[in-house]
């Protein structure tokens, strides 16, 4: 594949973002967040499990710059901690309603007719329930483990990947390349996979970004009513739970740096999927 | 009516124009100093290829250019009152009551959701209060005046009801609802069949003259301007590059770009070789016809037979009705028909992108109609028959640079691998297409028209097929540019020995390119024949009138 090479995709990556700055500090807040999930666990000041009864309910102070809870456990030790959890949990229901998604939708876009029907109601079915309540009830069937939550996550999530590519490939199908593919020799499939996707990812893309934020909201969600993660595990709708519980005594800072943790997540996933669909399409490059 | 009547002060006169556009890549001057004046009553023609500024100068006459367009020099005045820098409620008054427009694309500029006598009630509203009885009462005659057919129900009609040419009927009589002394018509036939498009335009010259108007007609089409203009400008590259009667102009063209341009278009006597002449592409090029080596030899079955094809839809549309027709190996066939005569549905057929409900599809002897579209990608016989599409933009893959295009059918039907042969072989492609090497890297977007339908061409004759479709190759292409590309497709027709199946509305054309002619209508042949005969003596009614609605250059308006 002699694709353009990677200095050409680096320029334009580096012109989308000095023509558009949020998205430069969304993608470094991203960055960062990525990074703490990765080596955050090792370069934490406190064990975000060890409890300290002695040291509880502290406010922020120079050793706990975000207090500590009602264990006495670092709260800020814990909120970076937390991230690799919460990312990895979204990631992994993300990506998988986004493959699964993207493939059923193209085909029922391509291909119209009976498996569009029935893929089509569904996928109304699936929308016709509040989708926090099925996630709840998908974990509280399936038992209370991570691997559930992601799956719960990826099903409520499917509904929207399948709809917007059957939409974008739905416009594409009668196409001159698509026809021109077919007299190359391609069969249906391969004009589906090699040609219809990549033409519909780089629009997937703000989708995914968008519904990180989102997943990561659901998965926090799920712990927050105690129907997720486990604690003692730090994880930050179960920090944002157990905190709301002091909140009534003062005692802020249990709830606001785990909450002010998820907003400023979502906030970037959101503000990143904009940019990215910028630096993903070829035709924005001139 | 001639311009040696005119009154002191013309209807409209720019006055050394220029306009600006800010893109991501910098200012693009797009009009550089555009003078022109129009009289009362006076019908001038602006020329010029995509990219000439015609439009633009239009857009800016009526202050309608978008927001990054920009007037930066220059003066423009309506009967002598300068209207350059006017505010947008003196250009409310003026639009419509003075100056309208009508565009390309009549559909497109209706709305969708309210019936043709609501809108047009609407026009006559934004420039005086009317009652809605009164309104409905005007709209019928409005109707009534560009000539429509039961104007009494076309009046709840929705524009979907409506074909192409009533709708640009009905565009024209919202733009002579307020009675505006100017009509600024933009390629107002471009993408109308050749029979409505002489119609809708002797309509527009017949209410021009009828209400003493003036009109300014922007068109690509020489043969348009040469008839219906009374003073044609040429442009290029948002400059004045010539102005004269369409007699000096089309007869002894002074510019050479003009001059160029006069040779591109097609004519009822050209020949491939006088499109471009000098172009240096194709110097075998010949009138179709007179290579030997083209003409069939007896005794040898054709290379492609088709029998009693028919192909049905859902809800009973026929679109192609028992249709047959026989190519022989390196003769090239036309296929001429309008909008609807199912000869697009015809060249899928051929290319088995779709399946026939009924009938046989032979080539070299062998059917391949039992062969259901969805796996003919697998069929030996996919490499024989390639196809080139209408739109080159719409034809190329946006994720593929031009090198992966052509190289894509290779791979999939020779299994070529990534490597030196596949590379030689493209360029190969490239080369003989005229598509310059360093053009290979990039991607769709970053060529011009011209250079996408090469690759496109590219892309075909990669494989070397047996049989060519070529669907309106050239129909999205200026005519410079269509004259390159005709010339290549002869020569590299006549150096493989290549049929042709040669799809298109432009009858010129077909005749240049085409031995053999078929004319649709409906789905059904109407005439089957040499090109000779067709053009010479046509027995069909329906190909005589295809014929006479040809616009052609030497048609010059007279007085």
């Amino acid at each position: 594949m002699t694709f353009l090479g990677s200095s050409a995709t680096l320029r334009h990556t580096v012109w989308v973002l000095r023509g558009n700055p949020v998205t430069a500090v969304a993608a470094a807040g991203a960055f960062i967040l990525c990074l703490l999930a990765i080596i955050g666990p090792s370069i934490v000041p406190y064990d975000p499990i060890a409890s300290n009864v002695a040291n509880a309910l502290k406010p922020p102070s120079a050793q706990h710059w975000a207090g500590t809870d009602q264990l006495g456990r670092d709260v800020f030790s814990r909120l970076v901690v937390a991230a690799r959890l919460d990312l990895a949990i979204a990631l992994s229901a993300v990506s998988l309603s986004f493959a699964m998604g993207a493939v059923i939708g193209a085909i029922c876009g391509y291909m119209g007719g009976r498996i569009d029907r029935y893929v089509g109601r569904f996928v109304d079915i699936l929308m016709a329930f509040p989708l926090f309540v099925l996630a709840m009830a998908m974990v509280a069937a399936l038992g209370n483990r991570v691997e559930n939550i992601v799956i719960a996550t990826a099903i409520i999530n499917l509904p929207f990947y399948i709809r917007f590519a059957r939409a974008e490939v739905n416009v594409r199908r009668n196409a001159g390349w698509v026809e021109a593919a077919r007299a190359s020799g391609d069969s249906h499939l391969s004009v589906i996979l090699r040609f219809l996707l990549p033409n519909v990812l780089p629009a997937m893309a703000v989708q995914v970004s968008l519904n990180l934020g989102w997943a990561i909201l659901n998965a926090a969600g799920l712990s927050f009513i105690g129907l997720g993660v486990k604690p003692p595990t730090p994880e930050w709708g179960i920090m944002v739970a157990e905190g709301a519980r002091f909140i009534a005594t003062g005692k802020w800072w249990l709830v606001a740096f785990p909450g002010l943790a998820l907003m400023l997540t979502v906030l970037c996933f959101n503000l990143l999927g904009d940019g990215l669909r910028d630096i993903l399409d070829p035709r924005m490059r001139t | 009516m001639t311009a040696g009547l005119m009154p002191a002060p013309p209807l409209l006169a720019v006055d050394d124009l220029h306009v600006d556009f800010s893109t991501r890549n910098g200012i693009v001057k797009a009009v550089r100093g555009v003078s022109l004046n129009v009289a009362e009553g006076e019908t001038l023609g602006v020329v010029g290829e995509s990219g000439s500024g015609k439009s633009v100068t239009a857009f800016a006459v009526t202050r309608l250019l978008e927001a990054s367009g920009r007037i930066t020099g220059g003066h423009i005045r309506f009967r002598g009152q300068d209207i350059t820098r006017a505010s947008s409620s003196q250009l409310r008054s003026l639009h419509g009551a003075a100056v309208s427009m009508i565009f390309q694309n009549p559909r497109a500029a209706l709305n969708p959701i309210r019936t043709v006598g609501l809108q047009l009630a609407d026009a006559i509203n934004a420039h005086e209060q009317v009652s809605a009885g009164e309104g409905r009462r005007r709209a019928l005659e409005l109707l009534k005046s560009v000539l429509i057919r039961d104007p009494e129900q076309r009046l709840d009609a929705y524009p979907h009801e409506l074909s192409g040419g009533m709708c640009q009927r009905v565009m024209i009589a919202m733009a002579i609802a307020g009675k505006p002394s100017l009509l600024i018509a933009d390629e107002p036939t471009t993408g109308l069949d050749v029979t409505t498009q002489k119609t809708v335009m002797d309509l527009v010259a017949r209410i021009i003259t009828e209400r003493g108007m003036s009109m300014i007609l922007i068109t690509h089409d020489l043969g348009l301007a040469a008839r219906y203009c009374q003073r044609v400008m040429v442009m290029e590259q948002g400059k004045v590059v010539e102005e004269a009667t369409p007699r000096t102009l089309f007869s002894q063209p002074a510019h050479p770009y003009t001059k160029r341009l006069v040779a591109a278009s097609p004519t009822a006597t050209s020949t491939i070789a006088d499109l471009a002449p000098g172009e240096g592409v194709n110097p075998r090029a010949t009138r179709a016809g007179d290579d030997t080596d083209s003409k069939p030899t007896p005794g040898t079955p054709p290379l492609l037979e088709v029998q009693n094809l028919v192909k049905r839809y859902d809800r009973g549309v026929v679109a192609v009705d028992d249709v047959s027709f026989q190519i022989a190996a390196g003769e090239s066939l036309g296929l001429v028909g309008e909008s609807g005569s199912g000869k697009s549905t015809i060249s899928r057929l051929v290319c088995r992108l779709i399946d026939a409900s009924e009938g046989q599809i032979l080539f070299d002897g062998q059917s391949i109609g039992g062969q259901p579209a969805r796996s003919f990608h697998a069929s030996p016989v996919r490499k024989d028959i390639q196809i080139v599409f209408q739109d080159p933009t719409e034809s190329l893959n946006p994720r593929y640079n031009a090198f992966e295009c052509i190289a894509h059918p290779l791979r999939r039907l020779l299994a070529m691998k990534d490597g030196a042969a596949l590379t030689a072989r493209v360029r190969e492609c490239a080369t003989r297409t005229g598509l310059p090497l360093d053009l290979l890297e990039r991607f769709p977007h970053q060529l011009s028209g011209g250079q996408k339908a090469r690759v496109g061409i590219a892309r075909a004759i990669a494989c070397r097929p047996r049989l060519l479709i070529l669907d309106e190759p050239t129909a999205a292409l200026d005519v410079s540019v269509q004259a390159i590309i005709l010339q290549l497709l002869d020569s590299l027709r006549r150096q493989d020995g290549l049929s042709l199946l040669f799809v298109s509305h432009d009858l010129n054309v077909v005749r240049m390119m085409c031995e053999r002619i078929v004319v649709l209508r409906l789905g059904k042949i109407v005439e089957i024949g040499s090109n000779e005969t067709i053009f010479r003596d046509a027995s069909n009614p329906y190909t005589r009138e295809l014929i006479d609605a040809v616009l052609n250059i030497s048609d010059h308006r007279q007085g």
